[in-house]
């Protein structure tokens, strides 16, 4: 309402759109726990786009207003309402996990405030329940298991055991594997949430005979799985394949453990376009460790932002023209190709990623094959947008 | 289901519960002699993780960086024991919950900001670095036996220490009764500082010896203490014997629970389904093992205390 | 609990002062949505809801902890239950507030009866972990729920239904609803506890011997008072669900629990408003504090440590003494 006020007084006093003096963008991400890491790297991320932009998104002054969800539904929908209401962000940019995103989602979009997602890319909201107002930068949550999955097909494993925590994550995560691979799955097992000894798991996987096991398991659990997995001696006999298990903010901690092991992803860093290079560059001299996933799609959403603005020429009151503006997606991905599927959600490549040292010793993800050409979700036929 | 498979989950059972054991021993401690609720207790753990890595970066070995750690963590429990626990020696179990709590949150978050939010690792020490062979193309790390080692000495110890020595016999006695012990004219002050600054020091070497196997990150403990705490309550607060069996039962229960439940589910169901309810059921064992525990016998397997 | 004969008893009683101070608090709380409309917005009314609906869980903690002496370690489970309850029919086309009410009280009363008729056997520590017990089995359950959004929560699209009116749909409506549960809640368990039934409940937490000599079954006095708690807890649930038009099993989380606990101890327990003080300060430290910086637990954690050494008997004790020091 105090919006609405103040555009109608700038109208009135005919200042017209040079009184939109800032563009607010509010933010929402994990910055408590063990996932903390994630939400640091796409807060990065998008002030090192803000840096390059000199502080502003589409030539306004910028402002940006970084909150922490503390990984609790509650906290998450308070912060959104926060941001919404009292902030007047014109932009959220945010969740890192999916369940925040779905704590924030209604408040944000119900409020016709664009909300940005850097990283949660949920089925929920990619299908029937598509919104106008909700944009994702990074993939359909299952996208990179997809990617394995037609990796696995394509290099001819028979035999695959799979691993995930029991949450709906993990079996999404299970069920993009299966969606382009064929063979056999000899077993799937579910661990608990933050699980912390995996031996007998890997015991299970040992006594499988599969040639291959494919992980999804973040952060913390995926840097005990993927050292232990080391220590049975068993990534000899057994190709290790994972998402979000081998990245880079868990490779510091794996670091040689993890050699050799493979990954899907849209983006590495030594991705071979002049903007990736530049950022990873900047990113490392500022911050003093390597980019993952997270802050090249955060970087990515400012860089989304800052076209749209820059668009509508800062007039952020007409929000059909600003949607149209951020569909258009007019900006330079630091992955490469990209623009928008009719739900929202990103079409763009997807590569197998592997891990390896790169020459000054830290431990990366590295591109390796394309995998899938301007790659969409199956789930954009049943959005009606 | 083979047997070999069954005889790799006990062995890896035994491990977990010798972990658990090294946890559970100084909260059992503190809670029986002293009747002192320290949630803080899995915070302590955390710092031996904390201290090993940090030692480790210092002086590039595991066992200095273990010799470091011992001591430091003794010396941060009887920090916390000078500055807040002795304070609260008399008070109600809430307010010890509340201060104890507030430790929590204060040193999760000091490790945050000191280290970082990211896992960190700490190599195994490099005369530990090789492995047995399980079965072929499965190798079982030194190191893991180590733990078991360590944690069958840490119990052996302990048991010495409680039946055969002086002050054993005042934290009996003092787990049993103790305004007697009071009334005698034993120095319960000093009993209760080194109990807490032993009891500290256990859960920090349980951390050290941890943070080769897991990662190091912070509220690393905050699960660990809850199930920390259910051995105790399973073992009967106070009794070391009670821990040790309980931990051990926790963790065989924990670990062949969660490749039996799923496996045995699909017996009478589909796949999915059993994928579905099993991982659930097998969390829940432990609280069910508890909770029947509980239910037979209300003070535990090996009660030290006769009527809490 | 061992620590039960020696626990901060409750102070003397003042009701007439502590009805004042509810008074203020219930008035300056029904005031929140008039300054939101100047200042704070959506965001402090939805920032009160929370804190409403945490208080009205703290007043039947309360009802367990300070009166009847049974520490619940897993009393957030019977919010989860209703907050599910409440979602799953809301999913399921099932609109109507007075429908979901019953049967989401129901379902918290079966399992509060099922799972406290175990519960009961123990006392002191064993009591604490054993309901940890109970509230973890819950909190798997709940995540296991694959059709209902599994560990990621469920959002719910429509709100209830009120009488076939959508009072419930609006932020006002839930607003007054909220607080009209509140002061319905903080009157219904005062009623409770000064009744026969309350002191009864309270010469049982001093000495059960004695008060089942004279007659009484403590077991079902307990029982009853675990029931009513978890009953309130799981109203305090639907009105979650509605609030927030999400619910996820986090909600019955051990953590969650454990925050329940300290916000009575740190209001005070067994008084008259300690745990709707407690509930309240809780959650706008929080606030205030994280608005100062993302490490506020760096603050948060020693001022609990500061409050348990130096306020006996929690703020309410502290609020008395500076009272009791100026009169």
């Amino acid at each position: 309402m105090n919006k609405f006020a103040m555009t109608l007084a700038a109208g009135l006093l005919g200042l017209g759109t040079a009184a939109m003096a800032e563009v607010k963008v509010g933010m929402i991400v994990t910055l408590s726990g063990p996932p903390a890491a994630l939400g640091q790297q796409a807060v990065d991320g998008f002030k090192l786009a803000m840096d390059d932009l000199d502080g502003k998104l589409g030539g306004h002054d910028a402002t940006l207003i970084v909150e922490d969800d503390e990984l609790k539904p509650e906290v998450a929908l308070s912060k959104a309402n926060s941001l919404v209401e009292s902030a007047e962000a014109d932009f959220v940019v945010g969740t890192i996990f999916s369940n925040m995103l779905q704590a924030v989602f209604r408040p944000v979009t119900e409020s016709e405030t664009f909300l940005i997602s850097p990283n949660a890319g949920p089925s929920t909201f990619a299908g029937r329940n598509c919104n106008p107002y909700f944009f994702v930068t990074s993939y359909q949550n299952n996208q990179n298991a997809e990617v394995m999955g037609a990796h696995a097909q394509a290099a001819g494993y028979k035999k695959v055991f799979m691993i995930a925590p029991n949450y709906q994550a993990g079996r999404d995560n299970m069920e993009g594997f299966r969606m382009h691979y064929e063979g056999e799955i000899v077993d799937e097992v579910y661990v608990p949430l933050g699980h912390q000894d995996y031996s007998a798991e890997i015991a299970r996987i040992a006594t499988s005979d599969a040639d291959a096991v494919f992980a999804f398991t973040p952060g913390g659990m995926g840097v005990r799985f993927v050292r232990q997995f080391r220590d049975s001696g068993l990534a000899d006999k057994v190709q290790f394949m994972s998402v979000f298990t081998t990245d880079e903010t868990t490779l510091p901690a794996q670091k040689e453990a993890a050699e050799g092991f493979l990954a899907a992803g849209n983006w590495a860093p030594d991705t071979a376009t002049d903007a990736s290079k530049a950022f990873v560059a900047a990113f490392e001299a500022k911050y003093g460790y390597v980019p993952g996933g997270y802050a090249m799609q955060a970087y990515d959403a400012a860089m989304l932002i800052n076209s749209a603005v820059e668009a509508v020429g800062g007039d952020l009151s007409d929000k059909d023209a600003v949607r149209a503006a951020l569909e258009a997606a007019d900006f330079t991905s630091l992955r490469g190709d990209f623009s928008f599927n009719t739900n929202h959600y990103p079409v763009q490549d997807f590569y197998q990623l592997s891990v390896a040292e790169r020459e000054d010793g830290a431990w990366v993800t590295s591109v390796g094959e394309k995998i899938f050409d301007d790659y969409g979700d199956s789930f954009a036929e049943e959005c009606s947008m | 289901m083979s047997t070999t498979l069954i005889l790799i989950q006990i062995l890896n059972g035994l491990q977990l519960g010798v972990i658990l054991f090294l946890i559970a021993a100084g909260l059992t401690l503190v809670f029986g002699v002293m009747g002192f609720i320290n949630l803080a207790h899995g915070v302590q753990y955390m710092v031996g993780a904390y201290l090993a890595y940090w030692g480790y970066g210092v002086t590039g070995s595991f066992v200095l960086a273990l010799l470091m750690a011992l001591p430091l963590a003794l010396l941060m429990g009887l920090v916390l024991e000078f500055l807040v626990f002795r304070h609260l020696y008399d008070r109600d179990h809430l307010s010890q919950v509340l201060a104890t709590f507030g430790v929590i949150l204060f040193l999760n978050q000091l490790a945050k900001v000191i280290f970082g939010p990211a896992s960190l690792s700490v190599p195994p020490p490099e005369f530990l670095d090789f492995s047995f062979t399980l079965i072929d193309g499965l190798l079982y790390p030194a190191y893991r036996i180590a733990v078991i080692v360590a944690g069958l000495l840490v119990a052996l110890i302990l048991w010495l220490v409680i039946t055969r020595t002086r002050v054993g016999m005042l934290i009996r006695a003092g787990a049993t009764n103790p305004d007697m012990v009071s009334a005698l004219g034993v120095n319960v002050r000093q009993l209760f500082l080194i109990v807490f600054g032993f009891g500290a020091m256990l859960a920090g070497f349980a951390g050290v010896m941890a943070a080769p196997i897991f990662s190091v990150e912070p509220g690393m403990g905050d699960n660990l203490l809850i199930v920390a705490f259910v051995v105790i309550i399973i073992g009967g607060a106070g009794s070391i014997r009670g821990a040790f069996v309980a931990a051990l039962l926790v963790g065989l229960v924990d670990t062949l629970g969660r490749t039996l439940v799923t496996d045995g589910l699909r017996l009478v169901m589909d796949a999915s389904s059993a994928n579905q309810i099993g991982p659930a059921i097998a969390s829940m064992l432990i609280y069910v093992l508890m909770a029947l525990v509980l239910f037979w016998r209300p003070e535990g397997l090996f009660a030290a205390r006769a009527a809490r | 609990m061992s620590g039960a004969s020696h626990a901060v008893a409750a102070p003397p009683a003042r009701p007439r002062s502590a009805l004042v101070v509810a008074g203020i608090i219930f008035a300056a709380l029904a005031l929140i949505p008039i300054v939101a409309e100047f200042a704070g917005g959506a965001y402090l009314t939805s920032l009160a809801v929370r804190a409403m609906i945490l208080a009205i869980v703290a007043i039947s903690l309360d009802l367990l902890m300070g009166h009847g002496g049974l520490v619940s370690f897993g009393h957030s489970a019977f919010v989860a239950i209703g907050a599910y309850a409440a979602g799953i029919m809301l999913t399921e086309g099932v609109y109507e507030i007075t429908l979901i009410l019953p049967v989401a009280m129901g379902a918290a009363a079966l399992f509060a009866l099922a799972s406290g008729a175990v519960c009961m056997r123990t006392s002191g520590v064993s009591f604490i972990m054993i309901t940890l017990a109970f509230g973890q089995m819950v909190y798997f359950a709940l995540g296991s729920l694959a059709q209902y959004g599994a560990d990621d929560g469920l959002t719910i699209w429509s709100a209830p239904d009120a009488l076939g009116t959508k009072w419930l749909a609006s932020k006002t409506g839930v607003y007054v609803t909220v607080l009209i549960a509140l002061v319905g809640t903080w009157a219904l368990v005062h009623r409770i506890t000064g009744s026969r039934f309350g002191r009864v409940l309270r010469a049982a937490r001093q000495n059960p011997v004695r008060v089942s000599s004279m007659g009484y079954s403590v077991f079902r006095y307990r029982l009853t008072a675990y029931v009513i708690a978890g009953m309130i807890a799981a109203v305090a649930g639907v009105l979650w669900a509605t609030h927030a038009a999400f619910v996820s099993p986090s909600l019955g989380s051990w953590q969650r629990s454990g925050d329940l606990i300290v916000m009575v101890v740190l209001g005070g327990m067994a008084t008259r408003n300690g745990a709707l003080i407690g509930a309240l300060f809780f959650i706008v430290i929080e606030e205030v504090l994280s608005s100062i910086t993302h490490d506020w637990r760096l603050i948060f954690g020693p001022l609990l440590i500061l409050i348990a050494l130096y306020a006996r008997g929690g703020l309410v004790g502290l609020l008395d003494r500076i009272q009791g020091d100026r009169t």
